[in-house]
């Protein structure tokens, strides 16, 4: 009689929309392995032409709940370009630094809510309030003030308001600055808490390596999330974001109602990992210290320690947020009125690194200042390829393990990329 | 009597109001006290067909979301529908003003016809099935939503705001956008988010539907006192509220 394996999850929990994994091996060989997409498209570039150019970033952060910043931020970055604005440095840096909440926010969700419950070998976070109280505790004190964070410069923790073409329709005040900083000095011992967890935790991640391209926003001594052009582990060349197309090559696949997209290779990865392989160099020094103790160095294609390198984040955005607090305080912050602002016809593009990676934006204009043309490529998007050649990778590995384990690897790895996948259909 | 089952489910959306839930942080142990979560796919691995109130966000536009809603209504006592996805079609809705055959041309260019990427114009949850209650936004407030929940695990009636948002810029003393020259919809929008937008430096978009009996002298008095016209406020209304106002150019 022959041997059967088949794992059929449908409707995968703990990530963002819905993916099913089917996986269908006889005797020790794979007939299938598959990461599906059913999720329902919403067709976001089709429906914001004819919008206004003050309003796309309105639309289109309501691709996604859990990064409607990046989204926010990606949209006013190509409708700048688009119409001909230029924001301020002191702007610039304050969009800079109400994005950090967002990595904090996404990040500490991701892997106190999502992820640490496989490492636990229970269902959910619930049981861990009891079992692990102190560890939830400062997971829920970081992700709240990731949160407030989020809202005192955004104006909301979802779907910001204050960002507006141009600058800011709400100014903080100095106040507010001071008072982030010193929550955001005291929530250190509470990341030091989570990273201690991870890292007594960390043997519990299958150790699987597959290397592949890794693509991420680089910029010269930054740890960026913001600014950019688009770098490779491919290729010494650097892509300005305007030419996003040229990387993100999108096809469609009958497995998938998101796109796929491929560059140098068959597949690529976005994400924190890739960043981290990509720009470590750039950490703050707690950040770069919090690595090390993790034990991730850049040389690492296990996709499991996608969640690892997002502790690092965590605090290497807390750091780079003190420090802009710092030079925004020193200088003194000058609220500027905005400006009012003409409609113009022209085409831009903006990319931003959202917490699950590399994000573009596209928009055209015409001299009303309506959208004529719009393309947005989503970091989960890049991803789901890369995804299914894990998968292709991993099942022939994991076929002794019975169903069970080989199912729970499966889920886990996609849980790894922190997917967003109603997002990535858009 | 034991607590409340309560199931979760999504349709198309972007997961900003389950969003919410999280966001709620050390509240939620208080909620789970009053209610047992059975389902819920974003945040938990465990699943169950019997449920007594059932949570629902996001719209339908595919046949078969069509037949897993009216699957979820029918096992469920109460059905609630969580945010403007759900209540009122929300952002989903700007598709309508488009030709179905249009929008999926555009986004998936030649590859357009397969199968898998067929879609319907959008509908809220009450358009398809019978709704019980509605949390309104986009995203909901976390705050009524935590108030909604408990008051069915108590079993008392949940009070949904009826006045102008408005009424809570009033309150919070924020300055109203009209004096900036901007248009904005709180004018005719049902309140109970506190007003957040204005007071962030943005306008209403009446992400929360518009209240029962808008009172149209009220909206048109400001339309007046600043200059503007009913049609600069159907303009921004198409974003949540009237699929059709703006019409989509053809690709
Ligand atoms: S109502 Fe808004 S926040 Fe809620 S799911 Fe829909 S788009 Fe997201
Ligand atoms: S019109 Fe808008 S800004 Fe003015 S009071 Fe009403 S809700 Fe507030
Ligand atoms: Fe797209």
């Amino acid at each position: 009689m022959s041997k059967i394996l088949n794992v059929d999850v449908h409707h995968i929990t703990r990530v963002e929309g819905h993916g099913n994994i089917r996986l269908r091996a006889v005797d020790g060989i794979v007939e299938k392995i598959e990461w599906q997409v059913p999720e329902a498209p919403r067709f976001f570039e089709a429906m914001v032409r004819g919008r206004s150019f003050e309003e796309v970033q309105t639309v289109m952060c309501r691709i996604c709940g859990i990064c409607s910043f990046a989204h926010s931020l990606a949209a006013l970055k190509a409708v700048e370009k688009a119409v001909g604005i230029e924001v301020s440095d002191q702007t610039d840096r304050l969009r800079i630094l109400a994005y950090g909440g967002e990595q904090l926010e996404s990040h500490v969700l991701h892997v106190a809510y999502l992820v640490a419950p496989d490492l636990a070998g229970v269902n959910s976070v619930i049981p861990l309030v009891s079992s692990h109280p102190d560890v939830v505790a400062a997971a829920i004190r970081a992700h709240r003030l990731g949160n407030e964070w989020m809202e005192m410069l955004g104006g909301r923790r979802t779907h910001p308001v204050s960002f507006r073409p141009g600058g800011f329709g709400r100014w903080p005040s100095e106040g507010e600055l001071r008072d982030l900083k010193a929550r955001l000095e005291a929530v250190v011992p509470d990341l030091q808490k989570i990273a201690d967890t991870v890292a007594a935790l960390a043997h519990k991640l299958p150790r699987f390596e597959r290397e592949t391209e890794y693509v991420a926003l680089s910029q010269p001594g930054v740890y960026t999330f913001y600014h950019g052009l688009i770098a490779s582990t491919d290729s010494p060349e650097r892509t300005p974001v305007e030419h996003f197309e040229r990387v993100a090559n999108e096809y469609v696949v009958g497995q998938s109602t998101a796109k796929w997209t491929r560059w140098h290779r068959e597949t690529y990865a976005v994400g924190a990992l890739s960043r981290f392989k990509l720009n470590s160099a750039f950490l703050h020094p707690l950040a770069a210290r919090t690595a090390r103790a993790l034990g991730l160095d850049p040389s690492c294609c296990n996709p499991y320690m996608n969640s690892v390198a997002q502790v690092v984040e965590a605090v290497e955005v807390v750091e780079a947020g003190l420090e802009q607090i710092d030079i925004l305080l020193t200088r003194g912050l000058r609220p500027e009125p905005l400006r009012k602002l003409h409609p113009k016809s022209g085409e831009g593009a903006g990319a931003v690194e959202a917490p699950r990676g590399i994000l573009f934006h596209r928009y055209a204009f015409d001299a009303a200042g309506l959208c004529t043309e719009a393309n947005v490529t989503i970091p989960t998007g890049q991803n789901h390829a890369n995804i299914q050649k894990d998968f292709e990778a991993l099942a022939p590995q994991i076929l002794g393990r019975g169903e069970a384990e080989a199912r729970l690897m499966l889920e886990m790895l996609v849980r790894a990329y922190d997917p967003c996948i109603s997002c990535s259909t858009h | 009597m034991g607590k409340p089952r309560v199931a979760i489910f999504d349709f198309a959306c972007c997961e900003g109001c389950q969003l919410q839930i999280v966001n709620l942080e050390e509240d939620i142990l208080g909620l789970l006290g009053l209610v047992q979560p059975v389902e819920w796919r974003e945040a938990l691995s465990d699943r169950s067909d019997e449920y007594d109130i059932a949570i629902v966000e996001g719209s339908i536009t595919r046949a078969e979301d069509e037949e897993r809603l009216r699957g979820i209504r029918k096992r469920a006592k109460l059905l609630i529908a969580l945010g403007a996805c759900a209540t009122i079609g929300g952002v989903n809705k700007l598709k309508n003003a488009c030709d179905m055959e249009d929008v999926r041309r555009y986004v998936y260019g030649r590859a357009a016809a397969m199968p898998h990427l067929a879609t319907e114009p959008t509908r809220a949850l009450d358009e398809v099935v019978k709704v019980d209650y509605k949390i309104h936004g986009c995203p909901v407030s976390r705050r009524e939503l935590g108030a909604v929940v408990r008051s069915l695990a108590m079993g008392v009636e949940p009070v949904i705001p009826n006045y102008p948002v408005c009424v809570e810029c009033k309150l919070r003393e924020t300055v109203c956008r009209y004096e900036y020259n901007e248009v904005c919809l709180g004018v005719v929008t049902r309140g109970g988010c506190n007003a957040p937008c204005p007071a962030g430096g943005g306008w209403c978009y009446g992400c929360r539907g518009l209240v029962d009996d808008p009172n149209v002298n009220a909206a048109r008095d400001v339309m007046d006192k600043y200059g503007r016209t009913p049609a600069d406020l159907q303009r921004r209304l198409a974003l949540f509220n009237s699929p059709g106002a703006v019409s989509c150019p053809k690709s």
